[in-house]
């Protein structure tokens, strides 16, 4: 396990990367690499292991097996060193409800070893007016939104000018002019070199803002690579869902020009040849039908399997 | 859990300088609600010396050759320091700890577990030396106090705070919820308030239980407050200096390792 050297083109990277609690293994072999600028996606169901591979790529998690380093260095060794470069957008609100807008990023930003820009007052007000907040710097936090809190803390993330942002499901729960103001800003901020780490389960997300995306699932990696090829690597590029009721079973011969998969009384038939797919439905006027292009959420439940997670 | 884990929680503490950013970010919040924190500082300690000292006062006169008031005047000064910094160990310290999530926040810097225990062990001193100097300010302006060496106390007061710190914040550590810390209040805190000299001598307590309450801190605090404040005769400065420092300094070792504990999984 050689450590990698200062250029390395990855910002984060994991070989055979383990974590256990007990009998219970989270992250299980992940080989994962993050290269330097872009978006980066970790895209996966509720107790993927997303959260627990950001613990340990942040040092506050030690893995039980494999190697781990980022930003160049060994973790969770170098966790001190490796977080005054990073910036940390949580999934949880952990704003000091104490202290007003502008207090909570001067109390954050007092936690690292040196201010990111000289004078350091003028940058926290660009960061606020970066995210919209600018008239808000004296408010309580109490005074703000959900979605205004969300933007805040995006804010404080960037109070040491990191190398590396990462964000545990960025947009959850928000409504979509505040998604969309997000996105717009991980853009920016990508745009001018950062690189940006996320977890989402939101496909739209994951196709929008990422580069690459890696879907992993049980603790395990199932695919890697850039939203687009997903698609045209993982499944057929046409959908057909046909819609036959509960139970019933679909016209015979769509088996031999679709894989079929049965969803709740809507038959899905991924397809490389939707004419031949379409041609048999004219045979059934009374079934309904919609054509659409494969996407990511094609890719996602074929990977994932469409079972419940809680 | 690994055992790796587990050796690696008890490995000896670090704390760095960035400690003092933590202890700032409570002063930070304390100045905004001083007043009515200095108001507590002030107003419950008068009642106690007013009410206790002046209505028992009158029926005790003196204990160990000291007038009834200075007397327990200078056990408040003692209990005080380790009541305040202890509650701002329990329910303060688990309120930034577990709900208000400040911790996490702190750990996504450069912040430390180590630093974070360091910071909150000032805080909790800085804040019992504020309420025992209170009582000593108004013991003073009541006529309790012999001299200037009373002064001492506030030093001293500090390490008092940092002796009760220590053990508070490791009980949050391992605290599920509020309710917890009744225990410790219960089985822990108000035993020492009554047995350790508070209100009268240890030397008027059956003779095992004289040697028990040498293990408890506040036996301490009160051996070396009170000839302070009053002007009688110190005796064994080096064993209570002693023990209040080894009281600080293991306290803060285990309550690092259970904050570890909680938080490094």
């Amino acid at each position: 396990m050689t450590p990698l050297s200062e250029d390395s083109p990855y910002v984060v990277e994991a070989r055979r990367l383990v974590k256990r609690f007990g009998a219970n293994t989270v992250v299980d072999g992940i080989d994962l690499r993050v290269p330097r600028g872009g978006c980066f996606g970790l895209l996966g169901p509720n107790g993927a292991g997303k959260t627990t591979t950001l613990r340990m790529i942040l040092g506050h998690s030690p893995p039980s097996g494999g190697a781990l380093t980022v930003l160049g260095e060994a973790m969770p060794a170098a966790g001190r060193t490796v977080r005054a470069r990073i910036g940390v957008v949580p999934q949880d609100d952990n704003l000091d409800p104490d202290f007003t807008v502008m207090e909570n990023l001067r109390v954050y930003a007092s936690y690292f070893p040196r201010p990111a820009r000289e004078p350091l007052e003028p940058y926290l007000m660009s960061l606020l007016d970066f995210v919209a907040l600018a008239d808000r710097a004296e408010d309580r936090i109490q005074a703000l939104s959900g979605g205004m809190r969300r933007r805040l803390v995006i804010a404080r993330a960037l109070v040491n000018d990191p190398e590396l942002l990462i964000l545990d499901e960025p947009t959850t729960g928000l409504d979509p002019q505040i998604r969309h103001l997000i996105w717009a800003r991980l853009r920016e901020l990508k745009n001018h070199g950062t690189t940006v780490l996320l977890t989402t389960h939101y496909m739209e997300e994951a196709e929008r803002l990422c580069d690459r995306l890696a879907i992993i699932d049980h603790g395990r990696l199932l695919a890697e690579d850039a939203p687009r090829r997903l698609v045209a690597g993982e499944v057929e590029p046409n959908v057909i869902e046909v819609r036959t009721g509960p139970g019933a079973p679909p016209p015979a011969e769509l088996v031999r020009h679709a894989r079929l998969e049965a969803v709740d009384g809507v038959w899905h038939c991924h397809t490389e040849d939707p004419g031949a797919v379409l041609a048999v439905l004219q045979r059934s006027p009374e079934l309904e039908y919609l054509h659409r292009p494969a996407n990511l959420e094609d890719v996602f439940l074929r990977l994932t399997g469409r079972e419940l997670r809680e | 859990m690994d055992t790796t884990d587990i050796s690696g929680h008890w490995r000896l503490p670090a704390p760095r300088p960035v400690a003092l950013a933590v202890w700032r970010r409570n002063v930070r919040v304390w100045r905004r609600l001083m007043l009515p924190s200095l108001v507590l500082n002030f107003g419950e300690p008068f009642l106690y010396l007013l009410g206790l000292g002046f209505g028992l006062g009158q029926f005790i006169g003196e204990m160990e050759g000291i007038g009834y008031f200075a007397f327990l005047a200078s056990g408040l000064v003692a209990s005080s320091g380790m009541m305040v910094a202890s509650y701002e160990g329990i329910y303060s310290v688990y309120t930034r700890m577990v709900p208000q999530k400040t911790y996490d926040g702190m750990l996504a810097t450069p912040v430390r577990i180590d630093d974070i225990v360091a910071g909150e062990m000032l805080w909790c001193a800085t804040k019992g030396t504020i309420s025992g100097s209170a009582i000593l300010i108004v013991a003073t302006l009541l006529g309790a106090v012999a001299g200037v060496e009373a002064l001492l106390c506030l030093p001293l007061l500090f390490l008092v705070g940092l002796a009760f710190a220590g053990p508070a914040i490791a009980v949050s550590a391992v605290a599920p919820s509020y309710d917890f810390f009744s225990y410790y209040i219960t089985l822990v805190m108000t035993p020492m308030f009554i047995l350790c000299g508070v209100f009268y001598p240890v030397s008027s307590l059956p003779e095992a239980a004289q040697h028990a309450v040498l293990v408890l801190p506040l036996t301490h605090a009160v051996a070396l407050i009170r000839p302070l404040v009053t002007g009688a005769p110190l005796s064994d400065v080096t064993m209570h200096l002693g023990v209040l420092t080894g009281f600080a300094v293991v306290g803060f070792y285990v309550a690092v390792a259970l904050v570890r504990r909680r938080f490094v999984v």
